[in-house]
């Protein structure tokens, strides 16, 4: 790995807006693991929402009569169906946010660190 | 801003809204007798704002606390100000009067409103806290041609805003009437200047509190509401519900909307029928039109987009997503109990007779809780939701106007007119000025715009949004390609294409089918009238009498509406556009437009000549918005 280089360019370069390498970031490798994994994980999930969430309402208009079925008392599948979107929605979040604070946030920070201080590990 | 201006409009705010108002409660849904109540429940919550907003205004002095609130909003605090932003009057009392009219629809009408946080959490808020600053053109702006992209960026804010706004005002001004009797000009006046007292003199830091205020006050609203109108079924579902299909009100009413249909029915099975879903949503496309509007158009609004720059990093961003989630979720289903609750306890009939789209069904259910029309707790209860109301209109419309004012003020005079070189002293006093004739404009819209039928416009608001802001910040975001030539033509097609598709659909009046309608109902009407009066004559029962003589006065109520139609539009054959008859049967247009929105921005790319700046930027951008390195920093205190 790359991490004893700096990413701090100094003086500034001409039409660059910062003092900071923006292009040997991106090269990085540590950069490109985080941008492999967060892709391919926040990808999936909206993938995975979008289609469930219009599950119900194709549901309701193709399937009427699976969404009638009683099973509760008065509580019907569709209605099951209709909260269990709430759920979903919930446990989406919830599963994001903490693959994001245990891993994204620590990669970007180990980046952030060594672009700003200029010091690699 | 000085103290002196401060107070003056605060006192000009409750004089308007003090106890000397008396005289205007009547034909509200409070009796005129506890006029008095409901106006210090207003006065009371209208009090703490104006409090909350006199200790902001003595922080906010640069542009950071005015657009942004020096970026130290919490993520808990920021999820509860989302919340207030997104809960407009027409998810708290539209859904709740939805399921009490229509049952399952009404419900499952709620869910695409809770997943369109799904897009903002996982495509939206982390990268644009990343990259931005104050509005939707610093994201834009960031890698396309500056000038360009700052007034198509302000641009388009306005006109989300004010499409978003206009249903606001009018939505607001009449629901204050039909609760509590003010004129409809004098509540529009009111929700306008104390808005502005909020956004003026305290920015967003004013603003994020009159949000957090309000969704705290909403939530607790809702939460005894179900308590009390759970607890007599021991906060059993299949109790309360049987109880629900049980009601012969509930019966009634869906053998009302299915009419024939509805005839070999057993009351058990009309009962049931409403917890099925196609009562109220009847076309398939159509509803996944309005689902893809919602699931990616908030994440293209510029007043929930600029929530994310209050929070001092993209951690906080997303730990607000987490918690505005879980409050909008757990209301929508707490309004399934409230909304059922309502069906049940005051019945679809009367909901309506006060409110054809059902507005007043979670009022009336408090009023009813509390003890019925008569009782002081009642209409304590009712006054109180009114309120909760009525700060939710004011609410919304602040962040709306804040909105608004930031992007003509940072985009348009600082950005555009004055290269970026202005103090941040003057700024603040644009963005001032800018919400001042905003805020002036909102006031002016909402009279003008008195008795139209806005119920579409939350529903266009969102699906120009999906159609041009969240296609072009998306690409702007994620697709190395993208340049100014694909948001200029993304943009501008994806805007006019929502609003064309509008202007075409059902949603506008056609006279001319209004009056064919009307036509023959009046031209049926004496045939009809005849068989009545024969039945009438010829019941033997009482209870065949008292229903012949009750479908009499139905059918003469409904020739007079007939002819009043048909007086109205007289001398008019077609639509606000010139038309006789819808062109698409789809209400919504999403379904064509967001396509349309995302394809304008690649072709309006591929087509422009390469552009320097926004391939230069990409590296920093696509490093920017998924490290955080060197994003905006929250004030020092």
């Amino acid at each position: 790995m790359s991490s004893d280089r700096s990413f701090v360019l100094a003086p500034a370069k001409k039409n660059m807006s910062t003092t900071i390498d923006w292009v040997a970031i991106e090269a990085d490798p540590r950069f490109q693991e985080l941008h492999r994994r967060k892709s391919r994980f926040l990808w999936s999930l909206m993938a995975f929402s979008v289609v469930y969430y219009f599950l119900l309402p194709v549901g309701a208009a193709y399937w009427p009569g699976l969404f009638r079925q009683q099973v509760w008392g008065p509580v019907n599948v569709g209605l099951l169906f209709a909260l269990s979107e709430f759920i979903v929605a919930w446990l989406v979040a919830f599963v994001y946010s903490r693959h994001a604070s245990r891993h994204f946030d620590a990669m970007a920070a180990e980046l952030n660190r060594v672009a700003t201080t200029g010091a690699g590990k | 801003m000085s103290r002196a201006g401060f107070l003056s409009v605060a006192a000009a705010a409750a004089l308007i809204a003090s106890p000397s108002a008396f005289a205007m409660f009547e034909g509200g849904a409070v009796p005129e007798r506890f006029g008095g109540l409901a106006v210090s429940v207003f006065a009371a919550i209208i009090a703490l704002t104006m409090f909350v907003t006199y200790l902001a205004a003595k922080r906010v002095k640069t542009t950071q606390q005015f657009y942004a609130a020096g970026r130290s909003v919490s993520g808990l605090q920021n999820g509860w100000a989302i919340a207030g932003d997104y809960l407009s009057a027409a998810s708290f009392l539209g859904i709740a009067g939805l399921i009490s009219l229509y049952g399952y629809d009404g419900f499952m009408y709620s869910v695409g409103w809770l997943v369109a946080y799904i897009t903002v959490l996982l495509v939206i808020a982390e990268p644009c806290r990343n990259i931005g600053k104050y509005t939707l053109g610093d994201i834009l702006a960031f890698r396309n041609d500056y000038k360009t992209a700052k007034v198509l960026a302000a641009l388009s804010t306005i006109t989300v805003s004010t499409i978003y706004l206009t249903a606001q005002m009018v939505g607001g001004g009449v629901l204050v009437k039909t609760l509590i009797g003010i004129d409809y000009e004098v509540s529009v006046i009111v929700v306008g200047v104390l808005m502005l007292a909020y956004v003026v003199f305290g920015g967003m830091v004013a603003t994020t509190w009159v949000q957090i205020i309000k969704a705290v006050l909403l939530v607790i609203a809702s939460i005894v509401l179900v308590l009390l109108t759970w607890a007599p079924y021991g906060f059993s579902l299949p109790d309360f519900l049987g109880a629900v299909v049980g009601d012969p009100k509930t019966q009634a009413q869906v053998a009302k909307l299915l009419g024939d249909a509805a005839s070999n029915m057993t009351p058990q099975e009309l009962g049931q029928r409403f917890l099925e879903p196609g009562l109220y949503l009847k076309d398939p496309v159509d509803q996944l039109s309005l689902g893809m509007a919602l699931v990616f158009g908030t994440a293209g609004l510029p007043h929930i987009l600029m929530r994310f720059f209050t929070v001092p990093n993209a951690h906080q961003a997303r730990v607000s997503v987490i918690w505005a989630m879980g409050i909008i979720g757990g209301f929508y289903v707490l309004t399934l109990i409230i909304g059922n609750g309502a069906a049940l306890n005051v019945g679809a009939a009367t909901i309506a007779s006060f409110d054809k789209g059902g507005n007043l069904a979670a009022p009336l259910l408090a009023q009813f809780i509390g003890g019925g029309a008569d009782s002081a707790l009642g209409n304590f209860f009712l006054a109180f939701v009114a309120a909760v109301a009525f700060a939710t209109i004011v609410a919304v419309v602040a962040g709306l106007v804040l909105a608004s004012a930031s992007a003509m003020s940072h985009d348009i005079w600082v950005g555009v007119i004055k290269g970026e070189h202005a103090t941040p002293a003057q700024e603040v006093r644009a963005a001032r000025v800018s919400a001042l004739v905003v805020g002036a404009l909102a006031i002016v819209v909402g009279i003008l715009a008195k008795g139209q039928n806005v119920a579409h416009l939350v529903g266009l608001a969102f699906a120009v949004a999906a159609s041009s802001n969240l296609p072009c910040i998306l690409l702007t975001l994620y697709w190395k390609r993208c340049n100014t030539g694909g948001v200029v033509l993304g943009m501008t097609v994806g805007t006019l294409a929502a609003v064309a598709l509008v202007l075409v659909s059902p949603n506008m009046t056609y006279p001319k089918l209004e009056t064919t309608a009307a036509q023959r109902i009046i031209d049926g009407a004496p045939a009809r009238l005849e068989q009545l009066q024969l039945e009438a004559s010829q019941a033997t029962d009482t209870v065949a009498k008292l229903k012949a003589e009750s479908a009499l006065k139905d059918l003469q109520a409904s020739v007079k509406t007939a002819q009043n139609t048909v007086q109205k539009f007289e001398g008019q054959t077609t639509s606000l556009v010139g038309l006789e008859q819808p062109l698409t049967k789809l209400k919504n247009p999403g379904i064509y437009s967001i396509p349309l929105g995302f394809l304008c921005v690649v072709i309006g790319s591929l087509l422009w000549r390469r552009e320097r700046r926004s391939e230069e930027m990409w590296e920093e951008l696509y490093v920017r918005q998924n490290t955080g390195i060197a994003a905006e920093q929250a004030a020092q205190h």
